[in-house]
């Protein structure tokens, strides 16, 4: 019962973390039609920014006000001056797709080496509400909770920001279908550019949350990308509802194949991914 | 077979021309240049893996990250049975590994989108890795292996006539009807199925024959290092390169791709061992972007689209 608890428990917890994380990445793959490899590059600068604040005194999550803007910003003019320009000069969908991808490689080791050269290779981490609170016999840190709260709680806002108002009608436009958003009046270069930011923001945001709790390395960011690949590819491509449960399901399954073999924690995430492939490649939510 | 009707000339450049660049290649370690002998084998090592790779994703437009999976099968073959069987039997183990592996990897995949091939590609690399790191440390208690030393001779010996086969095969596809079937595939995929071509079954046989020599190669190129670990067999930038190289080169073309393989090794010498060691990255990364970006068909669709401009200006006629 108590190890039943330990891994809902603390799936439930690394499951909003994921779910924060690939809801961004729903965004730039299902809108923006990016397969962001350098998704999780963003989560580890957001991680690394908060650290070196941390270190002059700022509250980590107060950093949050700061890298989601700064973000936001840096994946719009991304978007504007590669992905545009990648776009437009394709001649279908399906090249896009994939040089897109390759574009976002690019990026990935540009940033993978940038990182390294400022900030080693070696683990970081600092304190930060490190108490314990015991739930049901389980004992959790204090410090993983906030950051669930926190993720929950911009999903759920940034859902509320697609459903209620015109911006987002227009994103979930241009996710259903850009070409005819666009003759709709969708200024469709400019909403693209809008998802590719907010994912990024988001995975700052995920990337402060993560620095809270755990110890942080530049080399961090693939890993958190492959298991929103596979959160986005579970939940639906394009569904961000999809997006926000599965990663709630992705973290309990990892947490608790962790607890049986940790070393097969990321084998488990590839054979969930071939599975739902092989048998449900739209996903749970999914309407392609 | 009616021989009045060869074109002598033709046929004199087209095979010419390759079979002198072969005789100069062959006696290449007979020069005495140790660093020539090395430098021509990553060039040639580099060159069969990017033609391999175009083979099977220039032509359909599925880009295929499992190169480093293939090559690390072919890596792990060499520190299985290097000590124990002679090399040529070992290449053939790895070829066939790659391909088995490649053909089940292809029968799941490819009847999905291009995106979902590239991802599922790439994760099986990641897949392969973790596996055999468990596999390795729980399992056996040990990390890494040791392979058998081969000289620098007998690797650049086996290279070229990987090569030339690769270069074969690559050339045979390409001209025959088969090749036009895959052509058709990555230009219109539901066009090509109700031409009669057997879509999925064209695509899992040339995905299958790509990784041949991707697997062959991975033997040879573990007989230069005394050390394999899952980490270093399967890099995933052995992953990318292909892809880079290809696509700077240019696809439309065969020798594209080999232009590519040229460039990007020389350029990666220089790079990791000069003084810019810790920006390697940081430049290929670049390289990657700019050239997808602002070269989409490659230099040897530069030089083509060059060529017919200056062809095109001497026999227009003048306007107005």
């Amino acid at each position: 019962m108590e190890l039943f608890l330990n891994v809902l428990i603390g799936g439930l917890l690394i499951g909003a973390i994921y779910s924060l994380v690939s809801m961004g990445l729903s965004l730039q793959y299902g809108v923006a039609k990016v397969f962001n490899i350098a998704h999780g590059e963003f989560l580890m600068i957001g991680a690394f920014i908060t650290f070196a604040l941390q270190q002059i005194g700022v509250n980590p999550l107060l950093t949050i006000v700061v890298i989601a803007p700064v973000m936001f910003i840096v994946g719009f003019i991304l978007y504007r001056t590669i992905f545009t320009g990648i776009r437009v000069k394709s001649p279908n969908p399906g090249v896009f797709e994939s040089n897109g991808m390759l574009a976002a490689f690019g990026l990935y080791f540009i940033v993978q080496n940038i990182a390294v050269l400022i900030w080693g290779s070696t683990p970081k981490s600092y304190l930060f509400l490190n108490t314990g609170i015991n739930i049901g016999g389980a004992l959790f840190i204090e410090n993983r909770i906030v950051a669930a709260v926190f993720a929950v709680a911009i999903g759920i806002i940034f859902y509320l920001f697609l459903a209620s108002t015109r911006t987002g009608k227009a994103i979930r436009a241009a996710a259903q279908d850009p070409a005819t958003a666009g003759l709709m009046g969708v200024n469709i270069n400019f909403v693209l550019a809008l998802c590719f930011g907010f994912g990024a923001a988001m995975a700052g945001t995920a990337g402060v949350l993560i620095s809270i709790c755990y110890p942080i390395l530049t080399t961090m960011g693939l890993g958190y990308t492959v298991i929103a690949t596979v959160v986005i590819t579970l939940g639906g491509l394009g569904s961000i509802p999809g997006s926000f449960i599965g990663g709630f399901i992705l973290g309990i399954i990892g947490t608790g194949v962790a607890y049986w073999q940790p070393g097969l924690a990321v084998a488990s995430y590839y054979v969930i991914f071939i599975i739902l492939l092989l048998v449900r490649p739209k996903g749970l939510m999914g309407n392609q | 077979m009616n021989f009045s009707k060869i074109n002598w000339k033709q046929l004199g450049i087209t095979a010419g021309i390759p079979l002198i660049i072969l005789v100069i290649l062959g006696f290449m370690p007979n020069y005495g240049w140790d660093y020539g002998v090395t430098l021509f084998s990553n060039f040639l090592f580099y060159i069969i893996i990017s033609v391999s790779w175009t083979m099977f994703s220039g032509a359909t437009g599925y880009i295929s990250l499992a190169t480093a999976a293939f090559y690390g099968i072919g890596i792990y073959a060499a520190a299985l049975y290097g000590n124990t069987l002679p090399l040529y039997v070992v290449v053939l183990i790895g070829g066939v590994a790659s391909f088995i592996l490649a053909f089940i990897v292809g029968a799941i995949t490819l009847r999905l989108k291009g995106i979902y091939f590239a991802m599922f590609t790439f994760g099986l690399v990641l897949l392969l890795k973790e596996v055999i790191f468990y596999w390795e440390i729980v399992i056996e208690g040990t990390r890494g292996r040791i392979v058998a030393l081969e000289s620098n001779e007998t690797v650049y010996y086996y290279l070229l006539a990987i090569f030339v086969i690769t270069m074969l095969v690559a050339y045979i596809i390409r001209k025959s009807k088969y090749g036009l079937a895959l052509q058709s595939i990555g230009e219109n995929e539901e066009a090509a199925a109700h031409t009669g071509v057997n879509v999925t079954m064209t695509k899992i046989l040339t995905f299958a024959i790509s990784a041949v020599f991707m697997g062959a190669v991975g033997v040879i190129m573990a007989t230069k290092n005394t050390y394999v670990d899952p980490s270093t067999a399967f890099n995933p930038m052995m992953s990318f390169s292909p892809a880079l190289m290809a696509i700077f080169g240019g696809m439309g073309n065969i020798y594209g791709p080999v232009l590519g393989a040229v460039i990007f090794t020389y350029i990666q010498e220089i790079l990791q061992t000069g003084s810019l060691k810790n920006y390697y990255m940081l430049i290929f990364g670049a390289m990657l972007v700019a050239t997808i970006l602002y070269l989409p068909n490659g230099l040897m669709g530069l030089i083509q689209n060059l060529w017919r401009r200056i062809k095109g200006a001497k026999s227009a006629p003048t306007r107005g």
